[in-house]
């Protein structure tokens, strides 16, 4: 009980270590500097509610539900599990996992499979964050006996009525995600936040790289290191781009090439640095520096 | 006559808020909870109706504390009990089961005699209720 009309902020920040995951938060996603600090923000407000609650003062539950729009790879269902740990500390929700689902996963194929399917999923989610990607899917206009509608209409029931059990994040590109909550203004309303993920400049990327690559344990040699750079320069540039995804699948193409090289001269010793270590060839024998793309 | 039949059964009826606690201990074991009703509540009858699917990967209690009240909405005169499934190897059967609905009036059982060789007596008992045909009987 407190007695005193004093609250230690500083305190409480440290009792619910939000602390770690907004410092983990920080190091392991580069860039997305908006994001993160819509993060924060929801974090003090939750914080500060807590406090205030804890003073009797009015603490209505904040609404929650989220929508997460960006170009493919920029780090919404990695921020999405983000979002449900610090949603955890903060005691928002009760569990704090993410159950990750698609239209698929959502709507039936004939009268009367979707509201079961759509309330099983609701069931597993609860307590936790479910996560609809490409949640424009959902609405089809251009059929009207679509049953994506009805599974919004349960979606939009619980969201309203079951606060304090889940958070629904809705995720997909962004103008596509635009026409899908203008086509349906009670979805619109209800999404409190709406982010919006930047793409990655090169140097993040870069950066990203090395995060991954440190993951994987390997390194780049220096010389591999420039063509990198030089490769994630010119991949922008190609069709089918897709930010951090992308640069994951180089650098899984370039571990194959380092296997097979180090395949290739088989009969000799190799070292733990060998084994580690990607050269800028197996980062240079990819299609995009071959110049035709 | 109150049936007992389950766990907690001579207790006075959990209130939501415990039945939900008693699921999240079951949630934390990582058991199968689901939801079961009936109106022929002889003891020997162990093929209840199940209410929607068995659920399984539920994390949180809130889930099926909902489809509880949807049961509760659609049979309110009905025994209803929930059944918690462990699916480990080596148990691979019922480790919880507790009644959390019952109808109004319980008119209990009857002890029915036979004779049959002789002098000798079989007993059987039967629910006054299941008189009635299924749907009618509270």
């Amino acid at each position: 009980m407190i007695t005193t009309d004093k609250l230690d902020l500083e305190a409480a920040f440290r009792d619910s270590q939000i602390g770690e995951v907004l410092d983990g938060l920080e190091r392991e996603l580069i860039g997305l500097a908006p994001v993160k600090s819509r993060i924060r923000d929801i974090a003090a407000l939750l914080l500060v509610d807590k406090l205030r609650a804890s003073l009797g003062l009015s603490a209505g539950a904040p609404s929650l539900h989220m929508s997460f729009t960006g170009n493919p790879g920029t780090g919404k269902t990695t921020v999405a599990m983000r979002m449900a740990q610090i949603l955890h500390r903060l005691g928002y929700v009760r569990k704090g996992h993410l159950v990750s689902v698609t239209r698929d996963d959502l709507v039936g194929q004939y009268i009367g499979h979707t509201a079961p399917k759509t309330k099983e999923v609701l069931k597993r989610a609860m307590g936790g964050v479910l996560f609809i990607d490409e949640a424009y899917y959902l609405y089809r206009p251009e059929n009207e006996r679509d049953y994506g509608q009805e599974a919004i209409e349960i979606l939009l029931q619980v969201m309203e009525n079951q606060r304090e059990d889940l958070v629904v994040i809705f995720a997909g590109y962004k103008d596509r995600m635009d026409t899908f909550f203008r086509s349906n203004p009670g979805m619109s309303s209800r999404v409190a936040h709406h982010i919006d993920f930047p793409d990655y400049t090169p140097a993040e990327l870069h950066s990203i790289s090395e995060l991954m690559l440190e993951q994987m344990q390997y390194r780049l040699s220096p010389e591999a290191d420039a063509v990198l750079l030089e490769y994630i320069e010119r991949r922008i540039q190609q069709p089918h781009f897709a930010n951090a995804r992308s640069v994951r699948n180089a650098l899984d193409r370039a571990r194959l090439r380092q296997a097979s090289r180090l395949f290739e001269k088989r009969g000799g010793l190799l070292s733990r640095q060998d084994l580690m270590t990607i050269e800028a060839a197996d980062i240079r024998a990819s299609r995009v520096f071959s110049g035709n793309t | 006559m109150r049936l007992t039949q389950g766990a907690f059964s001579f207790l006075p009826d959990l209130t939501d808020a415990q039945i939900r606690s008693q699921i999240e201990y079951c949630l934390q074991n990582n058991w199968a909870v689901s939801i079961e009703y009936t109106d022929d509540p002889h003891p020997r009858n162990t093929y209840w109706e199940m209410f929607g699917n068995p659920m399984f990967d539920i994390r949180d209690a809130a889930g099926i504390m909902g489809e509880l009240q949807s049961c509760r909405k659609t049979f309110p005169q009905h025994y209803i009990k929930v059944n918690a499934f462990d699916s480990s190897h080596g148990r691979e059967s019922l480790r919880l089961s507790f009644i959390v609905n019952r109808p109004d009036k319980e008119p209990g059982f009857s002890l029915e005699r036979r004779e049959v060789g002789g002098r000798n007596l079989q007993y059987t008992t039967k629910s006054y209720a299941v008189d009635r045909p299924e749907g009618e009987r509270y």
